[in-house]
């Protein structure tokens, strides 16, 4: 059996749901990693970019900030934010892109809070807001969600919506005014969940090797549906050198 | 608007002509990278207070302004400096025990607030943030707003789209314009009249430039404006728009300056410790603000090791290698 972190798996199990020719829209840490994994594993063609504007970086070191000087190396493009969300809120670009994310609390819509726990003005814990992270929501084809499986983190309702989900349900974006697209999948250390095409309630699609549907249920704060789960696959030894030896040797996000 | 053909002028100069207590200001950067660091720390040398602070992601200047007291009200996208403080810390505290006043945006919300500053109009459409909370909550109450003129009295506007069926949108968000007291940004490349280059990414600088009554452009490099101009293409402010050019090596340290130099991991590492703890932060605000007569001060303080450990390698324009742990 290889050896693996739950973190490089997770990891992994993003970078597998990015599709060749993807535009991929992602944030700092395990986000990048995957968009970077996906790269070499599947997805030859898709073109990472950054809120911040580069387009295609090379990457040959991490970045640590989505500013990084790191993204401005060996860029086909450097421009800046305005440019960056005019790709995503365009109607010909932004159904191409797929937006990667992580947040603090979301709900079974897909709803997630990135702002504050408690009450907005006497937060509990305050966080560092959106950035790009509701626009990106707002915008683009599909989203993929890293969160932390933990029960205070799966709520049924969020303490404050910064980034857009499903929102209420079947036509709550269209009766919102938002474009078409959405969150597709949510991504943990221990499974990965989809949404229902019809009743856009979030359900199990996978169960990370070692761990069972019963104990992905006694970490989160609301019921899903875990019939449709099938068994997360465990990293390929080529996924791993991949991650390991191309995308963070020195393990700054992997640890 | 300054027309004169040499603008150059000190750091305590500029921040004592321009930056006052209760001013509107805004800061260019983003998280840890291009912040304009010598400036911020000029400010808490002048015990500035009260400052009314704009940003997008502007991560490390925004929390020091905020940790020294500079600042009572804040409107932002984002408060982090990416792996370092994915939340900045004083940022956090000041929130959290409701010491500043806090309005929430997008970053894109911030960056056409900016630029609808910057081209005279009152407000920018955007399909962002329809159905959250950024439209339900509002940080700022109506009473703070109506008594503030350089305020509008809302937050944003929801609205339907005027022109029917046209673009495929039937909603939009309106987000109102800034027009701020003054701008600081910091640069690669400035002429003695103020054109600027920026080198690598932009982010919202342009437009957090020009919506500004009065602008202040700290340098890396003072170059001729024959230099400037045999590359026009390349420049992306021009000298008309700026007040002070200020020449200040390493003035965006800690944080990266892109083909000068990168963060310094292990200030920033230990910026965040400190931050944690009011003691700690004092003390740190004591030994590397208030200790230090100026931005040289504080550059002799982290010495030449350090310094040149960051240093840009030229063929990235970041320092390879650097130990970032």
């Amino acid at each position: 059996m290889l050896d693996y972190m739950l973190k490089e798996l997770m990891t992994l199990a993003a970078a597998r749901k990015i599709k060749d020719g993807d535009i991929v829209f992602c944030g700092t840490g395990i986000s990048m990693l995957a968009a970077m994994a996906a790269k070499h594993i599947c997805a030859p063609n898709s073109v990472i970019f950054f809120e911040t504007g580069a387009i295609d970086s090379l990457l040959e070191e991490v970045p640590l900030a989505v500013a990084d000087s790191r993204v401005m190396f060996w860029t086909s493009v450097n421009g800046n934010l305005a440019d960056a969300f005019a790709t995503m809120q365009s109607r010909i670009t932004g159904p191409h892109v797929v937006g990667i994310m992580g947040a603090a609390q979301i709900d079974k819509f897909g709803n997630l809070n990135s702002t504050a726990i408690g009450d907005y003005f006497k937060p509990k814990v305050r966080f560092s807001g959106s950035g790009g992270a509701c626009d990106v929501a707002s915008f683009v084809g599909r989203t993929i969600t890293f969160m932390q499986h933990e029960k205070r983190k799966f709520v049924p309702k969020v303490d404050y919506i910064t980034s857009p989900g499903w929102l209420d349900g079947p036509d709550g974006r269209k009766k919102a005014g938002l474009p078409d697209g959405g969150p597709e999948s949510v991504i943990t250390n221990m499974a990965t969940m989809g949404f229902d095409d019809i009743t856009r309630e979030m359900y199990l699609t996978g169960f990370f090797p070692g761990i069972t549907p019963q104990q992905i249920l006694d970490n989160m704060g609301f019921d899903i549906d875990v019939s449709r789960a099938t068994e997360v696959a465990p990293p390929t030894n080529f996924e791993l050198k991949i991650l390991r030896e191309k995308c963070d040797p020195q393990r700054l996000i992997l640890g | 608007m300054n027309i004169s053909q040499d603008k150059t002028i000190s750091l305590p100069e500029a921040v004592t002509k321009f930056v006052f207590s209760g001013c509107h200001l805004s800061i260019g950067g983003f998280t840890a990278s291009r912040n304009p660091m010598a400036a911020v720390y000029e400010i808490i040398r002048q015990k500035i207070s009260n400052i009314h602070l704009y940003a997008h992601s502007n991560g490390q200047g925004v929390d020091e302004l905020i940790g020294a007291g500079c600042v009572s009200r804040l409107e932002i996208a984002y408060a982090g400096t990416g792996r370092f403080a994915p939340t900045c810390v004083r940022f956090k505290k000041a929130a959290q025990s409701g010491a500043i006043a806090i309005e929430d945006y997008s970053n894109y919300q911030m960056t056409l607030r900016f630029m609808a500053g910057a081209m005279g109009v009152p407000f920018l459409p955007t399909r962002s943030s329809l159905g959250t909370d950024i439209i339900e909550k509002w940080g700022f109450s109506r009473q703070m707003r109506s008594e503030d003129p350089r305020l509008p009295d809302q937050k944003l506007r929801v609205m339907d789209n005027p022109f029917g069926s046209w673009g495929d949108a039937p909603k939009l968000v309106l987000v109102p314009a800034i027009n701020c007291d003054v701008t600081i940004i910091h640069v690669q490349k400035a002429d003695l009249e103020g054109t600027v280059r920026m080198e690598g990414l932009s982010f919202s600088d342009v437009e957090q430039a020009k919506c500004a009554r009065h602008l202040i452009v700290t340098c890396e490099e003072l170059v001729s404006s024959d230099f400037l101009k045999a590359g026009p293409d390349q420049n992306q402010i021009p000298s008309f728009c700026v007040d002070a050019v200020v020449h200040i090596p390493y003035g965006a340290y800690p944080t990266a300056c892109y083909r000068y130099y990168d963060y310094d991991p292990a200030y920033l590492n230990a910026y965040r410790k400190n931050a944690e703890d009011d003691a700690l932060y004092n003390a740190y605000l004591e030994e590397f603000v208030y200790g230090v007569p100026d931005h040289q001060g504080l550059l002799n303080k982290i010495g030449n090791g350090r310094l040149n450990a960051i240093k840009a390698d030229p063929r990235t324009g970041y320092a390879v290698g650097l130990d970032r742990r």
